[in-house]
């Protein structure tokens, strides 16, 4: 349904986007993840015809975004990462505007409407002007403009900014609901939202693929060790060092915060027992330990420190040499 | 619906529920109403100085003394008001980043620009069609000519519509509506002083070019009644060849 080949795209010496090449089947959800500025923004106006490649193509249901922008534009709805509104339009305006934007006949228009505003929870603010309502109505409206013409392509550039958890949550099961009879592109910079949310995810960092799989596998992929972080009252010299001579642990690292540390332990192995045992015993007054999962900036470190021929073993240490960008 | 009906539509709205028009429209309306009144005090008095000195009621010019003036002057309003008229056409989409949602939906850029131009040369007509009272009225107690008022209003109509697109390319350049009103503003002020230019270099070769270029010899035959051809099709093609730039401006965005 989507396929982009060796697309690149240069800004002047810049170079957003390098040789970038992945497909989308119909029916697919697939997450763009990547650090601001790593070009998900820059593929998607790519795809929506918004500006042209440099290098390579794309097309989108069979029609080249180059050479049949038209088409391409009928066939997908957009929601950029800043929602398009007019504020003083109302919710109806706006979307009867939306709608015949994209050719809608009239009766095809207020059937389609009335069901967008019923699909994204809009129901009691349809008649309300635009820039009095909040934040997460207007990424819904945005989000209603996007669906208002039924496309079979959906790309949706961070559909959940700005939304409270509620409202994450919901937008989130919308996006499943319609994922089968629509083709999704989303992206993103939260990892469980593509985890929650997709089939497939392509990770892009400094305007190059540098992973694409399925969520599970991706982080199963990732994960060289169970990470814990351990905080307590009052340390005694060389207290790290026999932390790390624990059966089952790999590591131990000092962090900013004082008393506290990382802890690396073997892969699908449950230390907590062990080493709040072992703090007790020792006298060290045991704080806080808990499990930590891997955040997006580590799986950056780990997938950027492995681009760079590193072993994966010594990756993945926030603060260690390379920080993502922010 | 056509794209462009659409578009046009919905530019109308948004002027009709802006404050921008209403001051517009307001200030516009206020001091053509006052120069035409201004105008007409003076041809009365005029009048009584003929009546004192030569004791006849003397027949005078209304067409010259009231109309071309206010003509004349009504030029220097829309110089300074119809950029602020033109100044949010695209300036306000890309600050919305609505400029997305309309370059992305299938429609040409050929139907954004012409809808947004034709809702400003719409409100602008109307305006102008508003200060038509003042004929009217004076209509009443007074005889006139009306050919020249109507060649009046066409040069105005026509002159409006050359600044217009002028102001629609300034906001097709920048984000900004303030720098974009400006832009026009100096735009037109280029485009005039081509004219006085010309006029210091007199009869040479580029001397009548830059008198060509600019619109001040074209409004001031159309003011005095002389409809030619020449001169409308002087603003037309001024008023294409601006919108085609603005055209490039709009696509070249894509590109950077």
């Amino acid at each position: 349904m989507i396929a982009v080949q060796h697309v690149s795209k240069h800004y002047g010496r810049h170079t957003a986007l390098d040789d970038v090449t992945f497909h989308v089947k119909k029916g697919e959800i697939l997450a763009f993840l990547g650090p601001n500025g790593a070009g998900k923004t820059t593929t998607m106006r790519i795809l929506t015809c918004f500006m042209p490649q440099s290098e390579g193509s794309a097309t989108i249901a069979g029609f080249d975004c180059l050479d049949q922008p038209m088409d391409v534009k009928r066939h997908l709805g957009y929601l950029p990462e800043i929602p398009p509104l007019y504020p003083e339009l109302t919710v109806d305006e706006y979307l009867t505007f939306a709608g015949r934007l994209k050719r809608l006949t009239p009766q095809r228009l207020a059937s389609r409407r009335s069901h967008v505003i019923d699909q994204v929870g809009l129901g009691h603010v349809h008649h309300r002007v635009i820039s009095h309502l909040s934040k997460g109505y207007r990424q819904r409206v945005g989000l209603a403009q996007a669906l208002i013409h039924d496309p079979p392509v959906l790309i949706l550039d961070e559909p959940t900014v700005g939304l409270d958890p509620k409202q994450i949550i919901e937008i989130r099961e919308l996006i499943k609901s319609l994922a089968g009879s629509h083709t999704i592109i989303l992206s993103t910079h939260i990892l469980p939202e593509a985890m929650a949310t997709c089939d497939r995810v392509v990770i892009i960092h400094e305007g190059r693929i540098v992973a694409e799989d399925a969520p599970d596998l991706l982080s199963s992929r990732l994960r060289q060790s169970e990470k814990m972080s351990l905080t307590v009252k009052q340390p005694q010299p060389g207290w790290l060092e026999r932390l790390g001579m624990l059966p089952g642990v790999l590591d131990v690292l000092p962090t900013a915060t004082p008393n506290t540390c990382t802890i690396d332990c073997e892969l699908g192995q449950d230390l907590r027992e062990t080493l709040s045992q072992f703090v007790v015993s020792q006298g060290y007054g045991l704080l806080e330990l808990k499990p930590l999962s891997l955040s997006l900036e580590e799986v950056f470190l780990q997938l950027t420190h492995q681009e760079e021929g590193t072993g994966p073993g010594e990756s993945g240490r926030p603060g260690s040499s390379e920080q993502p960008p922010a | 619906m056509t794209p462009f009906q659409t578009i046009l539509a919905k530019e109308l709205r948004c002027f009709f529920v802006s404050p921008i028009f209403y001051v517009v429209g307001a200030v516009f309306l206020f001091i053509s109403g006052l120069i035409a009144h201004l105008m007409t005090v003076n041809a009365g008095q005029q009048a009584v100085r003929f009546l004192q000195v030569q004791n006849t009621y003397a027949q005078l010019n209304l067409n010259e003394l009231v109309f071309r003036s206010l003509f004349y002057s009504l030029d220097f309003v829309i110089m300074f008001l119809l950029p602020i008229l033109t100044m949010r056409l695209f300036a306000e989409e890309r600050k919305l980043h609505t400029f997305e949602l309309l370059l992305t939906s299938p429609i040409g850029i050929n139907e954004l620009i012409s809808a947004k131009y034709m809702s400003v040369l719409v409100i602008y007509v109307g305006l102008l069609s508003l200060t038509s009272l003042t004929p009217i009225i004076l209509s009443l107690y007074t005889s006139f000519h009306w050919h020249p008022i109507l060649t009046g209003y066409v040069a105005l109509a026509l002159q409006g519509g050359l600044f217009l697109a002028c102001g629609l390319l300034a906001s097709a350049t920048t984000e900004n509506q303030v720098v974009a009103a400006f832009l026009s503003f100096g735009m037109i002020l280029l485009i005039w002083l081509l004219g006085e230019l010309g006029s210091v270099l007199g009869d040479t070769a580029t001397g009548t070019i830059l008198s060509y270029l600019s619109f001040s010899e074209h409004y001031d035959r159309l003011v005095r009644s002389l409809l030619e051809a020449k001169d409308v099709v002087y603003y037309l093609s001024g008023i294409v060849l601006t919108l085609f730039i603005a055209h490039r401006v709009v696509d070249s965005h894509r590109w950077s």
